[in-house]
């Protein structure tokens, strides 16, 4: 296979170097990844990447299946955070289609879409600590995450796998307490991250451990389009919540967290920070939406009718047989539509030939270009930096190799 | 030298006692660790197998035993084999030489002391030894044939030899202070209290050197914060990966029970041993049952504290990078160690 051989022959075996295959199968790797490194000691002289491993043909599949039927897919690929990569993706479609959805709806995609964002940093944070030694946050984090879950499943049933939102809405309304729900989910997370700060950020062995760690220079992130909290450890205050705001990050306040260190400690420090803020903007979004209220757009061309109606009316039965044999009619046309997800701008650059299923969709994923610059950050440095390294990323091996 | 019969039998007495005291080891501390690492982590630890879960190094010892042995190919057979069974024959020779408790009266005309042997160069005897419990990871790692291994047993390796060296400067602190290298009279020195407030052990009288034996003891049995030669995140496991089964389960075992004897060495050298602060029992007019027994109990409930300092440690702290922990060793530790000597006999001649 190609792949192979050339991976092969980029290392170079008449050195005196050790060869070391680390993954795809390895305790520390975060999914299937390889890493074919040639060892001086236990100097990285050279490290070369191999990806795919985790490759299932996710944009292939939406060729073949109706816009609402791939929205499952997405939730396989930064399956940390699910609802991130399904309400981006309904938003890119919303954007082609041209259609708004109401404010109770935008609302609630906005407190989703910061919980899910609250959901992966805690987990990165938990699987950081416990790739450098320290097991015990970890365990923290997924007491954390099942207060997260706990949310989810009642909003939708799901706990890792959400398809909650729908083209032009959500499939069905929040639960009545979800208010309350939200609030205790988030209850908990300040004082988490309070306590992981007291475990970890003056730990004299944390320190050691990270700082310097890792270096990805503010001219190499943008270079290789790095974004997120990858990008914003390098001192570059790119936010599309700020810089391109969509559902309702322009109504709240919030701060963009950077740090000036390009080190693992400062993606560390940025994601700690960024859970701060998403428990802020859930607060004020909690406050700010309205009681009552549609969550679908009044179209059923796009969204299905409710059960009541298909029964009782023939447009409406039409409308729901449509939708599910044909899905809803596009235009023709292409758009792009990012979002900030937790590792960075998710984007979906949709290609529609004016059927229900797309002509071509393609996934901006963050994690892809986040990881191009792994070499750049270990060559030169030890195996534990590189684990390191490779966890301050967050690489979501479903995101990457789609 | 004439031996009693009764001498004999109390010496093979305590040897049995010893060995299946070290061989316990395991169980217990496997236990300990997995429940109070699940409370550390806010869980339960194993709770299922038998009340509160205490039959469950039962339950691994006997899914250990069933597990197909496999001998990889490639391996260099010999040493391959050999490893592990050095990895638990070394801490249990050690704990040979540790003072369990006061003396009982037996008979009228023999005392019994717990301890299997107490040579005159005990202290000797256990430096010695714990530097050959090195040849197990390192012959683990190399025999293995396989390149995670070899990079675990190579840090593993150079990380025990360099905190022996710490090791050893901070007990000669203590020998010094003591004068003996008897185990039995590094207790007996401990065994008195400053200004009948203050128990006169080496953790108060030496601090310095306190610090540095833990710490290189810690990083003697390769334990967070010094488990690089096996720690699962970077080398998958390290010297132990191609083991598998009864084999795997011997170097656990070995691995517990040099923690066991680690902390028992460091409460006999720094913690007073069996001896209580205030409560003498070990009288001058003589031995007694109460005392003896009384001071077995003492020395568990130190030995069981500086256990549970080890687990709390590896579920708290983040673990070192190699140079890190070298330069800890080489540039931090031995420096202090030999500071601590040079102001231990300087005292020493002054006051």
């Amino acid at each position: 296979m190609t792949t192979k051989t050339t991976v092969a022959r980029t290392v170079d075996r008449s050195s005196r170097n050790m060869v070391l295959n680390i993954g795809p199968s390895h305790p520390a790797m975060h999914g299937t990844l390889r890493i074919v490194a040639e060892l001086d000691g236990e100097t990285i002289t050279k490290a070369t990447l191999e990806i795919g491993y985790l490759h299932c043909g996710f944009e292939k599949l939406a060729e073949h299946r109706t816009y609402n039927q791939w929205l499952t897919v997405t939730d396989r690929m930064n399956y940390v955070s699910a609802l991130a990569n399904n309400i981006g993706f309904v938003l890119a479609v919303e954007a082609l289609l041209g259609v708004e959805v109401p404010e109770r709806c935008a609302w609630i995609r906005t407190v989703l879409y910061e919980l899910s964002r609250l959901s992966d940093h805690v987990m990165n944070i938990g699987l950081m600590a416990m790739d450098l030694g320290a097991m015990t946050p970890m365990l923290w984090s997924f007491k954390e995450r099942e207060t997260l879950y706990d949310v989810f499943e009642a909003c939708c049933g799901g706990r890792m796998t959400m398809s909650y939102p729908r083209v032009g809405g959500l499939a069905r309304d929040v639960p009545k307490d979800f208010k309350e729900r939200v609030r205790f989910g988030i209850k908990g997370i300040r004082s988490y991250c309070d306590e992981i700060e007291t475990m970890l950020t003056k730990n004299r062995i944390w320190l050691d451990r990270t700082q310097g760690v890792g270096i990805l220079t503010k001219e190499d992130a943008v270079q290789y389009g790095a974004t997120g909290p990858v990008l914003r450890a390098s001192g570059v205050p790119y936010d599309l919540r700020k810089d391109a705001p969509y559902l309702c990050y322009d109504r709240v306040d919030f701060d963009v967290v950077t740090s000036d260190t390009c080190d693992v400690n400062g993606r560390y420090h940025v994601r700690l920070d960024e859970m701060r803020e998403a428990v802020r903007i859930v607060e004020q979004c909690l406050d700010k939406m309205p009681e009552a209220g549609p969550i679908n757009v009044d179209d059923y061309g796009v969204i299905l009718p409710p059960k009541e109606k298909v029964y009782d009316q023939m447009e409406s039965l039409i409308h729901h047989f449509k939708l599910i044999m044909e899905g809803m009619r596009m235009p023709v046309g292409e758009s792009y539509h990012a979002t900030e997800a937790p590792n960075g701008e998710l984007g979906y650059y949709v290609v529609s030939g004016g059927t229900g299923r797309p002509h071509r969709l393609h996934v901006r994923a963050p994690t892809f270009y986040n990881y191009q610059p792994y070499p750049l950050m270990i060559e030169g440095r030890m195996i534990s930096d590189a684990i390191a390294a490779m966890a301050s990323l967050n690489i979501v091996a479903g995101e990457l190799d789609r | 030298m004439d031996l009693t019969a009764i001498e004999i039998i109390a010496t093979l007495a305590k040897a049995l006692v010893v060995f299946t005291a070290g061989m316990m080891c395991t169980p217990v501390l496997v236990y300990a660790e997995r429940r109070l690492c699940g409370f550390m982590q806010d869980r339960l630890g194993p709770n299922r197998v038998g009340p509160k879960g205490l039959l469950q190094p039962i339950a691994d010892a006997v899914k250990s035993f069933f597990k197909e042995d496999l001998l990889p190919a490639n391996v260099d057979r010999f040493l391959w084999i050999v490893a592990p069974a050095i990895g638990i024959a070394v801490p249990i020779l050690c704990l040979a030489v540790i003072p369990f408790g006061a003396s009982v009266p037996l008979t009228e005309s023999y005392t019994l002391i717990f301890q299997v042997a107490d040579p005159d160069v005990g202290v000797l005897y256990v430096l010695g030894v714990v530097s050959l419990g090195i040849f197990c990871t390192t012959m683990g790692g190399w025999a293995s044939n396989s390149k995670f291994p070899l990079l675990g047993s190579l840090r593993a390796s150079a990380q025990m030899v360099s905190y022996e060296i710490a090791m050893a400067l901070a007990v000669i602190s203590v020998v010094m202070s003591t004068g003996s290298l008897k185990l039995s009279a590094i207790v007996a020195h401990q065994n008195t209290d400053w200004l009948g407030v203050v128990p006169e052990w080496h953790c108060f009288t030496q601090p310095l050197a306190f610090l540095i034996f833990f710490v290189a003891a810690v990083a003697e049995n390769n334990r967070i914060p010094f488990d690089l030669p096996e720690c699962e995140q970077e080398l998958v496991s390290g010297y132990h990966t191609e083991y598998s089964g009864m084999r795997f389960a011997m170097f656990m075992m070995g691995e517990y029970t040099a923690i066991g004897f680690m902390s028992a060495l460091i409460v006999t050298m720094f913690l007073g041993g069996w001896s209580l602060p205030w409560i003498q029992l070990a009288p001058a007019s003589g031995p007694s049952w109460i005392g003896g027994l009384v001071s077995i109990l003492v020395f568990l409930v130190k030995w069981a504290l500086v256990a549970f300092t080890y687990i709390w440690l590896r579920w708290t702290l983040p673990r070192f990078r190699y140079d890190q922990l070298m330069g800890l060793g080489w540039k931090a530790l031995v420096p202090l160690g030999l500071a601590n000597i040079a102001v231990t006999a300087f005292l020493g001649v002054v006051l």
